[in-house]
């Protein structure tokens, strides 16, 4: 298939043109003196400096990492411990439901979360005369409950792969159950957990459409932010944004691709016959 | 008979390292032969350049006559029954042995007359629909063999395809991959590690360590003769032991002077001497050419295997007869259980019983003086 | 306590750590799901009523083609088959040009793979509302594309306010979705069935044809599912590239919430919810049936 290989070079280089243009635009533009997002005029960061007097998009700012950390930090640990207990169900139909609650939210578009939680949410602040309904402990659920899924998808196989030995070794040595799962069971799916950990983190920073749905308070998280910005004119100030969670979101993934690289599985090692 | 494949002067690295060394070897026609040797010895590489998997860094690969190098493997008249068979998963048993037909566009009721005859060959009739995921390995290896056999090649690889069987099945195996290859009379190259498949199977046997051919031959040949004491070590069980030989037919070793078969060596030569456990006499200690003391003994079921110490130097037997731990013993050997190979790299790397596994051997290690104590 | 006590209170212990979940999955995933039909058969005073849902199949409104008639259309029954229009091209659009791209990739050295990978993923991670805009900017009737048309004295295109800029909106944001769960099937694909299938006969083509495309169905499935759930519910999308022109479901269950219609916006999105289902069992029984025949 060597014949081939100039033609898959290109083709493999212009998909990462299309994906990555807009991208080089935004980056290119968040630069720019003037105010058009499409006639460069001259270089300048005024736009960073702009962006760092704008208290409104810092507050957002404040506010998606908080709400972040929270929803990634309770999502996994709930997470963990519902794919420890799925690990351990014996009755078929259980594991069965089980597996398809947790889909629900994956599957499901992001509208119809959204809408179905927001409308509880609506529902339940009437039912008890509250004068808001919707507020930043809203957004918190409707977070951590999308985050959940995707951390037990990451935990659940880890659990899965494991040598059901270990723990049952740690036990024969003298541990109580619980000892042993904290210290020969959890640090074998330590991996799974951490993974989870960055998935939802990154989820819930990026969520727009769930957290749309149910915010309520003026608690803006950025996505939100962003919106409310696009909907009037746009500056360069916004790709000033745009370029710096491009390269912060880019550093994060080479550093955990890099992380990766230590316990991803050894290379194949050329077996010579 | 017919050379069918000739491989010459073929070199092959991977990553600086060299898997295969200035191969040469002739393969003939309608033979059964197999490529044996220890994991790393390169004779799954060696095969896989037959296939057509890998181009060789120097040297030719000929197939009838004709340089095949540059030939992919889908053009080769060669076809490869891979280790863990390779079937696919998405296709039936019908389907997988009917896939090389399929891509020439043979007509239909050829394809079916084919596919039942193969079937047959293996003993699978009425395996046509079954999902080959869910059948056993014995099973998936003989739909593997079919598929490989239906496009008629002129020569059949086999890439160690009985090692995930268990070992009853695996002999059955044996026999019928022999009976195939004799009804089609296909040319078989079979890469093993297992020398008493090897042996049970081959036409002729190529031993190979280093990514060098190390001796050719046929079974018996190869028992019986063997050229080092690699080879010896190899095949079966051996004694290797440092002797000088005095002239033709006359070897002495640890202190005694034999009479053997062998000639073609010169005078006072030192060699490497072979005595198999099985062709050694136990006798009382004032009657024995060498006289030891047993160090161990293990039922084995078939016989006993008996670990000597003979002036420093472990010798096993195999024998029928009982003795104790720690009784002295005297040994005799016929002429014709000598036998007498050229010294050579593997000298006194193989052949003494203080250890089995190359592990051992380490920890066992004696001082550089010690050793020079055990020659002669 | 004995070894085997200790196991299987172990075992008990852990099946109790699932509890935490399961009450707030009910709670916050099932129950949820329910108050979607809830106020889709209620109107405001919560009276049962069909009212809305029959307002989603029934509601007309009157619309000026391009020939410069005026029609009358079922509004929602017209937004539901544009969204569905759309999102089944750009589903096709992603599989055309993610599947080869997987399967390159698939090719490629180990370490080529991860790096490709990860550029892959940086697209998706970032935020897309931002990466929509910017391809209103590029598509704009000022925008990049014509004034690049313009400097190579081209005439300009309009595309914003189209289905096109849409859809191409559509492609770009899901693109990853799709190349993913592909590439990850080809990835874990045995090298030794495509050694095989050269080893019987096939050409690189055939290889391909016969092997690498009917092994990779799941992975195919699994991008096509990505991509045409979230193409079909996207609102922001079809505001921002669309001009406001085109509604989609998306957007009508959004401008229903924004003017407070909580009913309407519920039946709009039942009804979806259950076309979604519906599909969804479909597909599941129409590739759970893998045979094991056929070349």
């Amino acid at each position: 298939m060597k014949k081939t290989n100039r033609f898959s070079h290109l083709y493999t280089a212009l998909i990462f043109a299309f994906l990555f243009a807009p991208i080089a635009i935004l980056v290119v533009f968040s630069f720019n003196e003037a105010k058009s997002l499409s006639v460069f005029s001259r270089a300048s960061v005024k736009w960073y400096r702009e962006l760092f007097r704008d208290s409104v998009t810092l507050a957002s700012l404040k506010n998606t990492l908080i709400l972040a950390v929270a929803a990634s930090l309770i999502s996994t640990v709930m997470g963990t411990a519902a794919a420890v207990g799925i690990n351990k169900l014996r009755r078929k139909w259980l594991s069965a439901a089980m597996d398809t609650v947790t889909n629900i939210p994956m599957v499901n578009p992001d509208i119809i979360t959204g809408i179905s939680l927001m409308l509880m949410f609506v529902f339940v602040g009437r039912f008890f005369g509250l004068a808001t309904s919707l507020s930043f402990w809203t957004m918190l659920i409707a977070h951590i409950t999308f985050c959940l899924p995707y951390v037990i998808l990451q935990v659940l196989p880890k659990l899965r792969q494991m040598d059901p030995s270990l723990p049952e070794a740690a036990m024969d040595l003298g541990c109580t159950p619980m000892r042993a799962f904290f210290k020969a069971e959890l640090p074998e799916i330590m991996p799974g957990v951490i993974t989870g950990l960055i998935m939802a983190f990154t989820l819930s920073l990026d969520d727009f459409v769930i957290s749309y749905f149910t915010q309520g308070n003026g608690f803006q998280t950025l996505p939100i932010r962003i919106y409310n910005m696009t909907k009037k004119t746009v500056t360069p100030k916004m790709y000033a944004l745009a370029t710096i969670i491009f390269f912060v979101i880019l550093t994060l993934l080479l550093v955990t691709n890099l992380i990766g690289d230590e316990d991803a599985a050894p290379k194949k090692r050329k077996t010579r016959r | 008979m017919q050379k069918i494949i000739e491989l010459k002067n073929i070199t092959k690295s991977f990553d600086g390292e060299v898997v295969l060394d200035r191969i040469n070897l002739d393969i003939y026609d309608h033979e059964f032969l197999t490529l044996l040797g220890p994991s790393g010895c390169g004779k799954t590489t060696m095969l896989r350049l037959i296939g057509g998997f890998e181009t060789p860094d120097e040297g030719e690969i000929v197939f009838l006559g004709e340089t095949i190098n540059d030939v992919p493997p889908h053009k080769r008249n060669v076809n490869t029954v891979f280790q863990k068979y390779a079937l696919f998963p998405h296709l039936n048993v019908y389907e997988n042995i009917a896939f090389p037909l399929r891509e020439q566009k043979v007509a239909r009721d050829e394809i079916d007359r084919r596919v039942k005859e193969m079937l047959s060959l293996v003993a699978l009739n009425g395996f046509e629909k079954r999902n080959v995921t869910r059948l056993s390995g014995g099973q998936q290896q003989r739909v593997a063999i079919a598929r490989a056999l239906i496009s008629h090649p002129r020569v059949l690889l086999l890439d160690e395809p009985l090692g995930a069987l268990d070992l009853k099945l695996r002999k059955d195996m044996q026999t019928e991959l022999k009976r195939i290859q004799q009804t089609t009379g296909i040319t078989f190259v079979f890469v093993t590690h297992d020398q008493e498949e090897a042996l049970s199977m081959s036409d002729t046997i190529v031993v190979m360590d280093g990514g060098r051919i190390q001796q050719i031959g046929s079974s018996i040949d190869i028992y019986n003769e063997p050229v080092n004491a690699f080879v010896a070590d190899f095949i079966g069980e051996s004694n290797i032991i440092d002797g000088v030989m005095l002239e033709d037919r006359r070897v002495r070793m640890s202190g005694h002077t034999f009479d053997c078969l062998d000639t073609g060596f010169e005078r006072n030569e030192p060699v490497d001497v072979v005595v198999r456990p099985e062709d050694v006499d136990i006798v009382p200690p004032e009657c024995g050419m060498l006289r030891g003391v047993v160090t161990s003994v293990t039922f084995m079921g078939v016989h006993y295997e008996i670990i000597v110490d003979i002036n420093g130097f472990k010798w096993m037997i195999q024998t029928t007869d009982f003795v104790d731990v720690d009784e002295r013993i005297g040994i005799s050997l016929e002429p014709d259980a000598i036998h007498i190979m050229k010294k050579s790299e593997f000298s006194g790397m193989f052949g003494d019983y203080s250890s089995f596994s190359n592990e051992f051997d380490e920890l066992n290690e004696p001082s550089p003086d010690a050793e020079s104590e055990e020659r002669g | 306590m004995s070894r085997a006590e200790k196991r299987q209170t172990a075992a008990a212990m852990q099946r109790a750590a699932l509890a935490p979940y399961t009450v707030w999955a009910v709670v916050f995933i099932v129950v949820p799901l329910f108050f979607i039909a809830y106020y889709a058969f209620t109107d405001d005073n919560f009276a049962f009523t069909t009212r809305h849902i029959v307002r989603f199949f029934t509601a007309t409104s009157e619309v000026v083609t391009d020939a410069g008639a005026v029609r009358e259309v079922r509004t929602y029954l017209l937004i539901f088959f544009r969204s569905l229009k759309l999102a089944v091209i750009s589903t096709i659009i992603c599989l055309l040009m993610g599947y080869p791209f997987a399967y390159l990739i698939s090719r490629a050295s180990d370490r080529a793979q991860k790096t490709m990978i990860t550029l892959i993923m940086v697209p998706m991670w970032m935020n897309f509302l931002i990466r929509t805009y910017a391809w209103m900017t590029i598509l704009q009737d000022t925008g990049l594309i014509n004034s690049l048309f313009g400097a190579l004295r081209l005439p300009t295109v309009h595309i914003i306010g189209t289905e096109g800029a849409v859809v191409i909106g559509m492609v770009y944001d899901y693109l990853p979705y799709m190349i993913l769960p592909i590439y990850s099937v080809m990835a874990k694909m045995d090298v030794k069935l495509l050694e095989a299938a050269r080893d019987l006969g096939c050409s690189s083509a055939g290889v391909l044809r016969r092997v690498v495309l009917p092994l990779s169905m799941p992975g195919v499935i699994s991008g096509i599912t990505m991509v045409l759930i979230p193409s079909i519910s996207t609102f922001y999308i079809s505001q921002k590239l669309g001009n406001g022109k085109f509604y989609l479901i998306g957007d009508a269950i959004e401008s229903q919430y924004a003017a407070n219609n909580l009913h309407f916006a519920a039946a709009i999105a039942f009804i979806f919810m259950v076309i979604l289902l519906a599909g969804m069992a479909l597909m599941r029984r129409l590739t759970g049936q893998r045979i094991y025949g056929g070349a």
